[in-house]
């Protein structure tokens, strides 16, 4: 396999998000949240602190390292929930087909209709704000890309030699998904949860950002924005260094995404081999 | 034959039903096969053979289905069994290999692990145990180096070898009963004869039955010891393979024989130049009335655009559906 230029910045900068928000409490200067000292209040950026302070003395370069956790979290987590939907869904309508069909895909066009921030913004006002509900909120919302084209593979690839082979062979309906299905899909299933996960975190800093997420104090990249909003001419590293991180992380998993689809695309595989 | 049969099918039907039409693709088929016999189907394509076949493992799926008949498996008839109890046949009492060993495997799965698939669906067994089992089962087909050639993908090895490991899968459960549908066509020459010999000698040595199906009379006759030749959905002679190069009794068969290329004392005969038989197979939906060669057979006559000629019993075994056989 060769990785694309592309897929190679994306990896690393995703790699970089993963290993900051892994080794937080350990690449951090201070406490993310107690570390406030009205001392050192609205420091710009120096040597000492590194991505200057905050009205309350605390260091964001601390916070934005936090942060990370908190945005992979939701990113991975909730991605990870709408995959599972998308691929349960649309493997089991395009392979059964007839009445469960129709409901999937009634289900995923009514998804599509509804732009997905706006129905999980409608799910946070239900539960609230919080780590918990932001995960239902954006796990349960953006699995319909995922469920079209599990639906859509399934469907090209019941015709295959190896599926009608695997029912000759006495193979039942789960075997055959699980076996000859599923593996034959995975990579775009990667590559749309990729790009997902991008949106996933941007979707958690805008929830954040208005409230519905992550609440102030807890270092959300969202909610630090959220707080940096009034000293934005200020004191524009408060904004500067969140809004850089929610940057470079999108962009590298939307990268990473866009790299993989170049490896993994099916065309290209075949023709390869 | 005074023992049971392993299979036995009886006056088949099966119907084509795509809403537009509905016409019988097959009819009035009826065959037997012991266990451990060989058996062949053979006809031009589109004659029926592999929706057959599929019949006889409980797969015909939506526009065709068994209309009428019996398929008796052991006795027990295949459209009685359960969605579960057909599944426990498939694969371990009734094995089937197809003409492309290129799609029939997995791309994405090593081979050995499909092998072991079926050691885990059918045997119960562990994956560790089928694991081993599945380098003894490659092992088995003549794959040189089998514990390594597990780990390798399809796409990894040739066709041949594709091939012998559908055999090896199709094999891995020891069936009673292996269906092969035109294993060879995809394959080349030498090759082809490599994985007949295999298949055959395989079967022979643990007593599997094969139905053999393929449009080629001399492959068949070769492997078989009884072919049944089909003509538009239906058996139209079915003889000893001994028996039909010689004394073959209907105009259809005659003219496959006629257009196999002659070798040896045949060839001295001085017939050595290859016949077709003119015209081509008709649709299912406009099978002619009547005896369905008779828009291509030189010796119909009125009777045989009228009237579909009856069976008859010939010695050895042997039967015929002509009204003017030889
Ligand atoms: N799924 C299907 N839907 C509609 N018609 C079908 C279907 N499968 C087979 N048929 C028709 O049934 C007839 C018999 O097909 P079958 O595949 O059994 O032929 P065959 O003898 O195996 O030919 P070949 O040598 O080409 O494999 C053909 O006319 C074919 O068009
Ligand atoms: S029944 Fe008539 S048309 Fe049919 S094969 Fe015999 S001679 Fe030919
Ligand atoms: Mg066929």
């Amino acid at each position: 396999m060769k990785l694309g230029t592309s897929a190679i910045i994306g990896g690393l900068l995703f790699a970089l998000a993963i290993f900051v928000g892994l080794f937080a409490p350990w690449l951090a200067h201070t406490d993310p949240v107690m570390g406030a000292n009205l001392m050192n209040a609205e420091e710009p950026p120096s040597w000492i602190w590194w991505f200057g302070t905050d009205a309350q003395g605390r260091d964001i370069y601390s916070r934005v390292v936090h942060g990370a956790r908190i945005s992979l979290t939701v990113g991975i987590v909730s991605q990870l929930v709408n995959s599972i939907i998308g691929v349960t869904l649309g493997l089991t309508a395009g392979y059964w087909g007839g009445w469960w069909d129709d409901v999937v895909n009634g289900l995923t066009n009514l998804m599509l209709a509804i732009p997905s921030l706006i129905f999980a913004l409608a799910i946070m006002a239900v539960l609230g704000p919080g780590l918990t509900s932001l995960l239902i909120a954006l796990g349960l919302t953006n699995w319909s890309f995922t469920c079209r084209i599990a639906r859509a593979s399934t469907l090209s690839l019941k015709s295959q030699g190896y599926v009608q082979a695997a029912r000759v062979l006495g193979y039942g309906d789960l075997r055959i998904m699980i076996t000859q299905l599923l593996p034959n899909m995975v990579g775009p299933i990667i590559v749309i949860g990729t790009l997902g996960m991008g949106g996933a975190v941007l979707a958690e800093a805008s929830l954040s950002f208005l409230g519905l997420g992550i609440r102030p104090p807890y270092p959300s990249w969202g909610s630090m924005l959220s707080e940096a909003r009034d000293q934005i001419t200020t004191a524009p590293w408060l904004s500067v260094f969140p809004g850089l991180a929610i940057f470079l992380t999108v962009l590298g998993l939307n990268l990473l995404g866009d790299g993989l689809r170049d490896v993994l695309d099916p065309q290209s595989r075949s023709r390869r081999t | 034959m005074t023992a049971a049969p392993l299979i036995e099918v009886e006056d088949l039907r099966i119907d084509l039903d795509d809403g537009a039409n509905h016409v019988a693709a097959v009819e009035g088929v009826s065959f037997r096969i012991d266990r451990g016999e060989t058996f062949g189907l053979v006809g031009e394509s589109g004659c029926g053979k592999s929706i057959t076949a599929l019949a006889l493992i409980g797969l015909l799926r939506r526009p065709l289905s068994v209309a009428a008949g019996a398929i008796r498996f052991e006795g027990r008839e295949i459209q009685r069994l359960s969605a579960a109890e057909q599944r426990a046949l498939r694969g371990n009492r009734i094995a089937m290999i197809f003409q492309e060993p290129m799609t029939a495997l997995n791309p994405v799965s090593p081979v050995g692990r499909q092998i072991a698939e079926m050691f885990v669906l059918h045997k119960g067994k562990g994956w560790r145990e089928a694991n081993q089992l599945a380098v003894e089962a490659l092992a088995n087909v003549r794959v040189p180096a089998p514990e390594r050639r597990v780990k390798d993908y399809p796409h990894q090895l040739s066709g041949g070898m594709r091939q012998r490991v559908m055999i090896a899968i199709a094999l891995a459960c020891d069936p009673d009963l292996l269906i092969a549908d035109e294993p060879t066509t995809a394959l080349d020459v030498t090759v082809q004869a490599e994985i007949i010999e295999l298949m055959r000698n395989l079967c022979a040595e643990r007593g599997t039955a094969i139905l053999m199906i393929s449009h080629d009379l001399g492959l068949v006759a070769n492997v078989c010891r009884r072919v049944g030749v089909m003509y538009a959905g239906r058996i139209v002679e079915e003889r000893r393979s001994d028996d039909i190069f010689s004394a073959c009794a209907h105009p259809y068969t005659q003219g496959l024989v006629d257009s196999l290329p002659r070798l040896g004392s045949r060839a001295a005969l001085g017939r050595s130049r290859l016949r077709e038989i003119a015209g081509v197979v008709p649709a299912i939906a406009d099978f002619p009335a009547g005896c369905r060669f008779n828009p291509r057979c030189a010796q119909a006559t009125e009777v045989c655009r009228t009237t579909a000629p009856e069976t008859t019993w010939l010695g050895a075994g042997g039967l015929v559906r002509c009204h003017h056989h030889a």
